[in-house]
């Protein structure tokens, strides 16, 4: 629950005008002639202090420190400025328990609540295990430098902007930080003309998404007079709107806007390119905090600006997430680039917190935030595991770089394992809490229909990541085996009276082959599936401790509940 | 507090797994075997403990040995084990077969992979959490996440198709849970909103149970269905079974042991215990509709096998035909058909579960399962035909062995409610003696060819892997009474709660069985004065009315 205390005025002679008695519609700035101080209370910006400071003196210094000096300085600045930030909301979330709070700070453009210390939480989290995840790769792609890493810290500046916007023009501030962090980043992999082809790409659909988003704020403010969430919510419960197609347009363009952002359904077409091309840790980044701020912004928006139009939007969520859910799951059957392959997924699996969110509840929106926050886990894992064994350049993206990993790294695979299943949503794991909590909330809504279609499409994502279990779990494929492939003297399918000869395991393996590559069109991934693994699996310490940490968290999530209950205790109303 | 056996029963499994798995890799693969093995056996220990501990009677109907421990308390969810007479001995056969399916080696001439071991004691621990759990999260999830172990023991092969096999059993499964999952969520949040105001939602099955019983029919009968989908898939009853003989002749010996032993349990217990209890008005409404499937399953499984050319496939089909029967008994939704219905799941484990042992030593003798390739080994190896031979006697029902007891408990307890299903029921029983017999003549009759002539008779390590489950054959066909006493008073339990629920049914307790098996009047739960009107009266209990006459009215 947000409460509109303000905080004493800072100057003399200056009143907030953000209170409820006020009439002011602009609210937020100073309302005495003159004065252009805004009170700023530092802690509910913190976060955001934090971030965008790290990202100035990662700057600063690698302007004076020579240069590849100190290997691992700016992954380590990175990671200890995401865990400063994690730490912040952990110590900003008590002090919101303890204390009666002011929510809406800085001049009103900022809420501090419950949500906005949870979000910062899992933006810290997800810039550490970035950072980390980062290093290792761009060390052997040969790319390292301070760059990435300020544009990762001032990504997820972005991001906390989003999650802690109290109108729609801060909102747009920090999406703006965020996406233009992101499109730098996609493009970041300079000897990769995927990477520049991607970067393009995203940035030409993210810039006509910004677009789309900015014309929806414009629209929302012709129709309520203001672009603060507050004062469109007063407006929309005092007063009885005729015709309300503005508004609407408006609401459908911040959906569109921001659906771009979360890759929904059917604003999805970026995600696959993107994340095929984009470098890999990087991916994992932008899939955890790019679908998490778009969330906080959605939530946002719908929950504490339009709650009165819940009845509009929540057909319009229902459509996302169920074309999310099976459009998702479908494509990813046919895909046999792993980035793609998880592309895709992370498109069904947007579809669940759009699940959530569409039941509109108090059990909805917490069921979403912990989605998200688990799924930051799961992701960030998913794609520590591809940078490795995709190897140098990135030269195994298909399918086949999966094969046999079990016998190569059992503690590779197994970890792999448990992401795989966590992200099918099998128990124990948070993935399955988090369909658990998403799919109640629409239920306690009476919407069986969209819990079942869920439930069906988790049915169909299963496959995936069984694919892919499979795959790991396969004999390795031998060099001699390929040529002998190649040369065609493959034993003829073994009779069944043949005692289990050589040409018995070989059916064998061909039915694995088989079912893992099921649909797939492409005569070349077929093959590709029989290329070589490359024979040593070098897996950076820094990456190591990121997928513990990620395993760790999502059997620890799946299992117990503190996490759990911490997204319970998010609340997204006004107080009366 | 006395000692938490259940949560031992549980972890005890899952302990050995992550040991086995954490074992260092240059201890030897035997290392590995002989842990799993005698965590098996203690684990056995335990059960037989258990079994012998519990306390019979009617003053004991309810759950025992509980244990109640808060889990994820904001959503209502606990950890809640309990036992009863319904699942005592589903713990126990569980208990018997996994150690022995894990003395099987899954892929002859080689060690066991320890990995193979590992996942087998995860499943052994995931259905006995199913087999306990009291609470409906705690046993959606203990039921769902069998399906990973079962999963890479099935690939734990070396069969050609075990890939496909494997996938196609995890994703009917997968499918047949959604609607298990939304079920489940379902029931919770209806019943919560009926709950007096000021107490929380819970999700044990008193508490469900008691609530789900007042919700509309129309309601109930929606959430028996989604429930029953997922049961189903996983029994499997016959227009969902098609998973089914891909994954067990697909998996290894020990595999199949698990997977027809105990895996499809969960699902025929699942309807017991979560169905036929937290539904029973729509249970009898939709008797008719799980009768017709189980009596279509009998016939068309008893058919399917007798043509199959693969040894097998053939035991297979069988236990679709098997299931037929067990699903046939608990919708008689009599004391004697619940009674049958339970024996025969633990029949059905002892004997399917012997079954795939045997093939399985056929297939190491021979490498392969068809009937023209086999033949003629009874001559070479006469051990082996006679145990075969015991074994599958016991699966088509011959008196003094155990599956005759729970045949005949299940059609006489239908045979008083729905006739007509029990008859069609009975010609299954003949149909199943014709196919098993006929595929004992074709390997084991005749005279044996070239290649059969050097087939080795049984081993003492195969003849004390059999043993167990040859006594609990001949025990329990002719001594029945110690599994009666344990099941009955819980089943008393059922039908009252049943009739409770549904007053215009009459379970005629009197029939043909009485004396041990007649509900004991003291059990019967007052009787509202005025039925409800026929209008409400369901199919299943129309048909019950012709049979009433006898019934307990005093």
């Amino acid at each position: 629950m947000i409460t509109l205390v303000t905080l004493p005025p800072s100057g003399p002679g200056c009143t907030i005008s953000n209170a409820v008695a006020s009439d002011a519609k602009v609210s937020g700035l100073c309302s005495a002639p003159g004065s252009l101080s805004i009170p700023v209370e530092y802690r509910s910006i913190a976060p955001l202090l934090i971030l965008g400071i790290a990202a100035l003196v990662v700057l600063g210094l690698s302007a004076t420190l020579p240069k590849r000096r100190y290997p691992g300085l700016w992954a380590g600045l990175t990671f200890a400025a995401g865990l400063g930030t994690a730490v912040d909301g952990v110590v900003q979330w008590v002090n919101l328990n303890t204390a009666a709070n002011t929510n809406i700070t800085v001049g009103g453009q900022v809420l501090y609540d419950h949500f906005s210390a949870f979000f910062a939480i899992l933006f810290g989290c997800a810039t550490a295990l970035g950072a980390l995840m980062s290093d290792g790769y761009l060390g052997r792609e040969g790319l390292d430098g301070p760059e990435p890493y300020v544009l990762m810290l001032l990504c997820s500046a972005g991001g906390v902007l989003m999650a802690e916007a109290a109108g729609l023009i801060t909102l747009f501030l920090g999406l703006e930080v965020l996406s233009i962090s992101l499109y730098t980043m996609t493009a970041y992999h300079r000897r990769r003309a995927a990477s520049g082809e991607a970067g393009l790409k995203y940035f030409i659909l993210g810039s006509f998404s910004s677009a789309l988003f900015i014309y929806g704020a414009a629209l929302v403010y012709g129709a309520t007079g203001s672009t603060q969430y507050y004062e469109i919510f007063r407006f929309l419960t005092s007063t009885a709107i005729a015709h309300n197609g503005i508004l609407l347009a408006g609401m459908a363009f911040l959906i569109a806007g921001l659906g771009f952002k979360v890759a929904a359904v059917p604003f999805h077409f970026w995600t696959p390119d993107v994340y095929q091309g984009a470098p890999t840790p990087f991916v994992g980044y932008m899939a955890a905090v790019a679908k998490a701020a778009g969330f906080a912004g959605l939530l946002r928006v719908l929950m504490l600006a339009l709650p009165t139009e819940v009845a509009n939007w929540r057909p319009a969520i229902w459509v996302l997430a169920t074309a999310s859910v099976l459009v998702g799951s479908v494509l990813a059957l046919a895909q046999s680039d792993l980035k793609r392959l998880l592309a895709y997924s992370s498109i069904s699996q947007v579809g669940y917190v759009l699940i959530g969110l569409q039941a509109g509840t108090q059990a909805g929106w917490s069921a979403a935030s912990f989605y998200l926050f688990t799924y930051t886990f799961m992701v960030l894992g998913t794609f520590a595991v591809v940078g490795v064994i995709q190897g140098r350049g990135e030269v195994r993206n298909d399918l086949g770089a999966l094969r046999g990993l079990a016998g190569r790294s059992p503690w590779l695979a197994a970890s792999m394992l448990v992401l795989l299943l966590a992200q099918a949503g099998v128990p124990l794991t948070s993935g399955f809490l988090g369909k658990w909590v998403v799919i109640s909330a629409v239920i306690g809504k009476g919407q069986y229909g969209l819990a079942l279609i869920g439930m069906l499409g988790a049915a169909i994502a299963a496959f995936i990541y069984l694919r892919l279990a499979l795959l790991m779990y396969m004999p390795a494929v031998t060099a001699a085996g390929v040529r002998a492939a190649e040369a065609g003297v493959r034993a003829a399918p073994g009779g069944q009276g043949v005692a289990g000869g050589p040409g018995e395991a070989e059916e064998g393996a061909e039915d694995l082959e088989a079912m893992a590559t099921a649909g797939l069109a492409a005569r070349g991934a077929v093959v590709a599936l029989r290329a070589p693994s490359s024979a040593r699996l070098r897996v950076p310490t820094a990456t190591a401790a990121v997928l513990a940490v990620c395993v760790a968290f999502t059997v620890f999530a799946g299992v117990s509940s503190p996490v759990l209950s911490l997204a319970h205790s998010i609340g997204l109303t006004w107080a009366p | 507090m006395s000692f938490p056996i259940l949560d031992v029963i549980v972890f005890l499994p899952l302990g050995a797994a992550l040991a086995i798995a954490l074992l260092p890799r240059q201890e030897p693969a035997t290392m590995a075997k002989w842990l799993a093995l005698s965590a098996g056996a203690v684990e056995f220990a335990f059960a037989l403990w258990m079994v012998i501990a519990f306390k019979t009677g009617d003053a004991h109907a309810g759950f025992q040995f509980t244990t109640k421990g808060s889990w994820f308390g904001d959503l209502g969810i606990s950890w809640y084990l309990g036992v009863d007479g319904i699942s005592l001995f589903l713990v126990a056969i569980t208990a018997l077969l996994f150690p022995i399916a894990m003395a099987t080696k899954p892929v002859p001439d080689a060690h066991t992979p320890r990995a193979y071991l590992a996942w087998m004691l995860l499943l052994e621990s995931a259905c006995m959490a199913t087999f306990l759990s009291l609470d409906a999260f705690l046993f959606f999830i203990a039921f769902e996440i069998t399906l990973v172990p079962g999963y890479f023991v099935i690939l734990g092969g070396d069969a050609p198709r075990r890939g496909y096999a494997a996938t196609k059993f995890f994703l009917f499964t997968f499918a047949g849970s959604a609607f298990l999952f939304v079920g489940i969520l379902a029931t919770y949040l209806l019943v919560s909103a009926h709950l007096p105001t000021g107490t929380t939602g819970s999700f044990d099955i008193v508490t469900l149970a008691r609530g789900a019983m007042r919700l509309p029919l129309a309601d109930q009968e929606l959430l028996l269905l989604s429930f029953g989908v997922a049961f189903a898939v996983k029994m499997p009853l016959v227009p969902f079974h098609t998973w089914m003989p891909d994954a067990y002749t697909q998996a290894p010996t020990g595999g199949s042991m698990v997977l027809a032993g105990t895996l499809f349990k969960l699902g025929a217990y699942g309807i017991l215990r979560w169905g036929i209890f937290l539904f029973p008005r729509a249970a009898v409404d939709l008797a008719p509709l799980a009768l017709t499937l189980a009596a279509v399953g009998i016939i068309w499984g008893s058919v399917v096998a007798a043509v199959q050319r693969d040894l097998k496939r053939l035991v297979a089909y069988g236990s679709v035909a098997g299931v037929g029967f067990i699903v046939v008994g608990l919708f008689g939704f009599t004391v004697q058909g619940i009674t049958g219905g339970i024996i025969e799941m633990v029949n059905h484990g002892l004997s399917t579960g012997g079954l795939f042992l045997l093939v399985g030593m056929v297939w190491e003798r021979r490498r392969t399962y068809r009937f023209n390739e086999l033949g003629g080994l009874q001559t070479v190896a006469p051990v082996l035909g006679w145990v075969f031979m015991a074994v599958l006697l016991s699966a088509a029902g011959l008196p003094g062995l155990n599956g005759f007891v729970g045949e005949l408990l299940v059609l006489i307890g239908t045979f008083i409610t729905h006739r007509w299903w029990a008859v069609v029921a009975t010609s299954g029983a003949l149909l199943g003696a014709i196919y098993l017999l006929w595929a004992y003549q074709r390997v084991f009759h005749g005279p044996a060819k070239a290649v059969n002539a050097g087939v080795r008779d049984m081993t003492w390590a195969e003849r004390a892997a059999i043993a167990p489950l040859l006594g609990g054959m001949i025990f329990i066909g002719v001594y029945p009474q110690p599994l009666l006493v344990r099941v009955q008073p819980a089943v008393d339990h059922l039908i009252a709660h049943i009739e409770y629920a549904d007053p215009s049914l009459k379970i005629p307790a009197s029939g043909v069985g009485h004396g041990t098996f007649a509900v004991p009047p003291d059990q019967v739960v007052d009787t509202p004065a005025a039925p409800v009107p026929s209008a409400a009266s369901p199919t299943g209990a129309a048909s019950a009315t012709g049979a009433s006459a006898t019934g307990r009215a005093k």
